[in-house]
């Protein structure tokens, strides 16, 4: 593994420190005053800043240790986290991610920025508390003197257990650390008790390096209480069952101590006493015996003094045993935990709200629940997919020419196709929900717009989220981004009033933003709403006219009225600022919804505000599709794309011109257009009665009634790429593969629509009958 | 070692020779994926006369050319007996449907004779020469143009 490897791990930790950081940050800003967030919090910028250490970057570890400082005071309760102080951090753990970024990928971030933060920050630190300096903390004021009468009384009082092993206490003397110095008279005397909890070593942290650390720092004695250790078939392999007793003299005082423990300090009990002064005296008593090298190894020369020999060497054995069990039993758990995540994550989409909220609670709940978890490689995810579409796709040739050569008696092969069936399908599933992902990446990014935004156009935001832990593949994800920044800009510039103007009104002068996800039917839904104005229709409806978009007397329902924002070149912010309204705006949203095979909608009441709801496919490696037939072809047309189909009766055909048609749908007309026709399958249009109607909804919001001749059924297609041998066919979006082994091509409905307004007579008179 | 030798000084190639119609023509063996029976294809819209639509090869959707269109003489009519030989051109993978695979030739390069200058389309895309082999005549083709066709004309 080379440099570049390591450091682009230490990047992905990074991203998950910083996720931690603003979330844990959110969460003190919704009041949150539990102990374990400011930790959470602390333990975030701290470990970024211990990894830039590692790799020299200066920038970065020079902020963190600001930052870091500020926390820590909060951390010691020095400093109360009100809202001002939190906005700060905010703000730093928003430089903060762009420092990592910038460490990435090259680039700079604006130093003015970062100064002005870290006088905010260092404003902080020193504003109430004295003097806290990172670098040399003061110790706690001694505690009145008490001798060693505390420290350890070795062999005499060490018990003995079932296998009569005693345990022996050993001093570091003698390896690694520095010659510790004959200590000085004002040398500090600390008493600590060193007691791991399980998750010490399941982290991976080892007791033993811990403890050669604390010897560097001071001349030690040290003494191991075994008096927790179960017998051997009581045992569990992964619990802690010693802990270590520790006198130590040491410069650095209780704070060089706890800095040893410092990234074990949250898995472990960590009590450290200082002693005042020490004399001679009492400093050669409290020397240890024997020194004994500190290392697992060392059991054994111990163990030759004794008589008990086996059965200790048994116990030895179970200890390293042990150790390495709880290795290899975290490895174990996670991927379990993985597996079993994702099998009833993807039989029950319907149920998964619900279990998403829960663990959403967990989590909030404090004590840092999150699933453990594996990296993969997104190839090998796909490659993956790739090879269960196969497999689905064989599985239903197979039981195609099962049914097709049937034989009587042949029940036994029926049974078996039909548990393969079902087995295929589940596999099918569960290997969809590995590339599934909560949606909470991109809501907490949505956290920090809503900060910038609310900031540079002077209003007050609240953002709430709600269902983060909601599911959906990593494409939609990724490509759900974009069109929700544009979103939240809008409903903080747009939607919500001034502070002032919503007080005059009666609203609290703070704003909410709320961003939602959850599952429905098959499909994730992701609902913004605001609390601001709603939608002006009177000055959208005004807009429209002037754009020509409408004309006067064009007589629109609130709906339509609320559509037209989707609408492209359409902006109604009276003033075009930085943050929203440059005339690109919710037709973009609502191109790149659609591109995602989603649709979007709005909702508003004047003056209570508006909501977007988008519903989009859980994943984009299948579509669930309409199957047709097409003069003797078999087409998949994108049931997102469907807005209702109908059998067109002769009357409600009107010829329009040479060779248009159309079709009256509840006075409304709608060009209708033969698909067969606009692919070249047949030379003659069809006659529309013997068909059915498909009425489509097209990118550009203009609806067709697209004509084929039969509707096979509705079917989830696994997508397939016509590209990859041959090239782009206009018309046609991509291929599948049915059950009988046959390709079908899925329609380009947006395609379709394009070609066939080539033909018309080009007006737009789409718009009257959209939405 | 002894193979490579032989390779190395009498330029010999291994070639899968095929026929359509009355005629025969060869491939280089290498760039042969596989040769399978003849499955009716999807046709697709828009696309040229030889292409004779797609079909699902393990998955993959693998077009289907039509040799005999495809070097100017009359379309397939394809019947069961039919193959495709999935050749493989650069990035992509295509299929042509020729009457029957013929032969395996293992020839040297001395074996080809030049071409006589025909006026034919064909010849000057594809044909690289003409092999004699027990006084049949096989013409040996090179398909990288058969894919950059494709695409001239498509787009």
């Amino acid at each position: 593994m080379d440099m570049n490897e390591i450091k682009e791990i230490f990047f992905q930790e990074c991203e998950e420190q910083l996720a931690e950081l603003e979330s844990g940050l959110l969460k003190m800003n919704d009041g949150d005053r539990d102990p374990e967030t400011v930790n959470a919090v602390f333990r975030a910028v701290h470990s970024i800043k211990g990894g830039a250490g590692a790799f020299g970057l200066d920038d970065l570890v020079a902020f963190a240790h600001v930052f870091e400082t500020t926390l820590d005071c909060v951390r010691s309760n020095k400093l109360d986290p009100g809202p001002e102080v939190l906005k700060t951090m905010l703000k730093s753990a928003d430089v903060l991610a762009d420092l990592t970024a910038a460490s990435r990928d090259g680039g700079t971030v604006d130093p003015s920025r970062t100064s002005v933060l870290v006088k905010e920050l260092e404003a902080l630190a020193n504003g109430q508390v004295p003097a806290p300096t990172a670098e040399v903390p003061t110790p706690v004021a001694p505690p009145a003197p008490k001798p060693v009468a505390a420290a350890p009384k070795p062999v005499a009082a060490a018990p003995t257990d079932e296998s009569g092993f005693q345990p022996i206490p050993f001093s570091f003397d003698d390896f690694g650390g520095e010659e510790a110095e004959a200590p000085a008279m004002e040398i500090p005397l600390c008493d600590v008790v060193f007691k791991p909890r399980p998750e010490l070593y399941s982290k991976g942290n080892e007791a033993t390096l811990l403890l050669r650390d604390l010897s560097r720092i001071g001349e030690m004695s040290i003494y191991c209480d075994m008096d927790a250790l179960p017998p051997l078939d009581q045992m569990d392999p992964e619990g802690a069952y010693f802990f270590w007793k520790i006198s130590i003299r040491t410069e650095k005082g209780e704070e060089g101590v706890r800095s040893v423990f410092e990234f074990a300090e949250w898995d472990c009990d960590l009590e450290v006493k200082v002693h005042e002064v020490a004399t001679e005296g009492e400093e050669d008593e409290e020397l240890p015996m024997q020194p004994v090298p500190f290392d697992l190894s060392a059991l054994d020369d111990i163990e030759e003094d004794h008589d008990h020999h086996e059965d200790h060497a048994d116990h030895h054995e179970e200890v390293a045993a042990a150790i390495e069990a709880a290795k290899v039993a975290t490895s174990v758990i996670s991927m379990a935990a993985t597996t079993q995540q994702a099998a009833p994550a993807a039989q029950a989409a319907v149920a998964k709200p619900a279990a998403a909220a829960a663990a959403g609670n967990a989590e909030s709940s404090g004590s840092g629940g999150a699933n453990p978890t594996i990296r993969v490689d997104l190839d090998r995810v796909d490659r993956l997919i790739n090879l269960v579409g196969e497999l689905v796709i064989n599985q239903a040739m197979l039981s195609q020419s099962v049914i097709a050569n049937e034989t009587s008696g042949a029940t036994t092969i029926n049974t078996g196709l039909e548990e393969l069936q079902q087995l295929t399908r589940e596999i099918q599933d569960s290997v969809m929900a590995i590339r599934a992902q909560p949606v909470k990446p991109v809501f907490q990014r949505m956290s920090r717009i809503v900060r910038e935004v609310a900031d540079m156009v002077g209003k007050s935001v609240r953002l709430v989220t709600e269902g983060e832990n909601t599911e959906v593949d990593k494409t939609v994800i990724d490509k759900l981004a974009e069109p929700l920044t544009h979103m939240i800009r809008n409903a903080v510039d747009h939607g919500l009033e001034m502070p002032e103007k919503r007080a005059a009104l009666g609203k609290n002068p703070e704003g909410t933003v709320k961003l939602s996800a959850k599952h429905r039917s098959g499909r994730i839904v992701i609902e913004l709403s605001d609390d601001g104005a709603g939608i002006n229709r009177e000055k959208v409806r005004q807009k429209a006219i002037d754009n020509d978009l409408i004309t006067s007397e064009t007589n629109l329902s609130d709906e339509e009225i609320d559509n037209l924002i989707f609408h492209p070149g359409f902006s109604t912010a009276d003033k075009i600022t930085d943050v929203s309204g440059r005339g690109v705006g919710m037709d973009v949203v609502k191109r790149s919804i659609q591109a995602l095979g989603g649709r979007i909608n709005i909702s508003s009441r004047p003056g209570q505000g508006s909501t977007f709801t988008m519903s989009l496919p859980l994943t984009l490696a299948v579509l669930d599709g309409m199957v047709v037939t097409v003069a003797g072809q078999t087409l998949v047309v994108p049931l997102t794309a469907i807005v209702e189909t109908l059998q067109p009766e002769a009357s409600a055909i009107h010829s329009f011109g040479a060779s248009q048609r159309l079709i009256s749908i509840r006075d409304s007309f709608c060009p209708l257009v033969d698909v067969g026709r606009i692919l070249n399958f047949r030379s003659m249009q069809a006659n529309p009665t013997d068909g059915v109607a498909l009425l489509v909804e097209s990118e550009s919001g203009g609806q067709r009634a697209l004509m084929v001749d039969a509707i096979q059924g509705q079917r989830q297609v696994v997508i397939k790429s016509l590209e990859a041998n041959y090239t782009h066919v206009p018309g046609i979006a991509a291929a599948t593969i049915l059950g009988d082994g046959r390709v079908a091509l899925i329609l380009d409905v947006d395609a379709v629509v394009a070609a066939s307004r080539g033909q018309a007579l080009g007006g737009d008179g789409a718009l009257a009958a959209a939405s | 070692m002894t193979i490579g030798a032989k390779n190395l000084t009498k330029g010999a190639r291994e070639l899968i020779a095929f026929r359509i119609g009355d005629q025969e023509f060869c491939v280089n063996i290498m760039i042969v994926r596989e040769i399978r029976g003849w499955t009716k294809a999807t046709p697709m819209p828009h696309s040229p006369h030889y292409m004779m639509g797609v079909i699902n090869l393990r998955g993959a959707v693998l077009p289907i050319i039509d040799l005999s269109l495809r070097l100017g003489m009359k379309p397939a009519e394809p019947n069961p007996r039919h193959v495709i030989i999935v050749v493989q051109i650069g990035e992509k993978i295509v299929g042509l449907l020729v009457d029957a695979v013929s032969d395996i030739l293992s020839i040297t390069d001395d074996n080809i004779q030049p071409i006589p200058e025909v006026s034919a389309e064909f010849v000057r895309a594809f044909a690289r020469g003409i092999i004699a082999v027990e006084g049949r005549m096989i013409c040996l083709l090179e398909l990288d143009a058969l894919v950059q066709g494709n695409e001239s004309e498509a787009a």
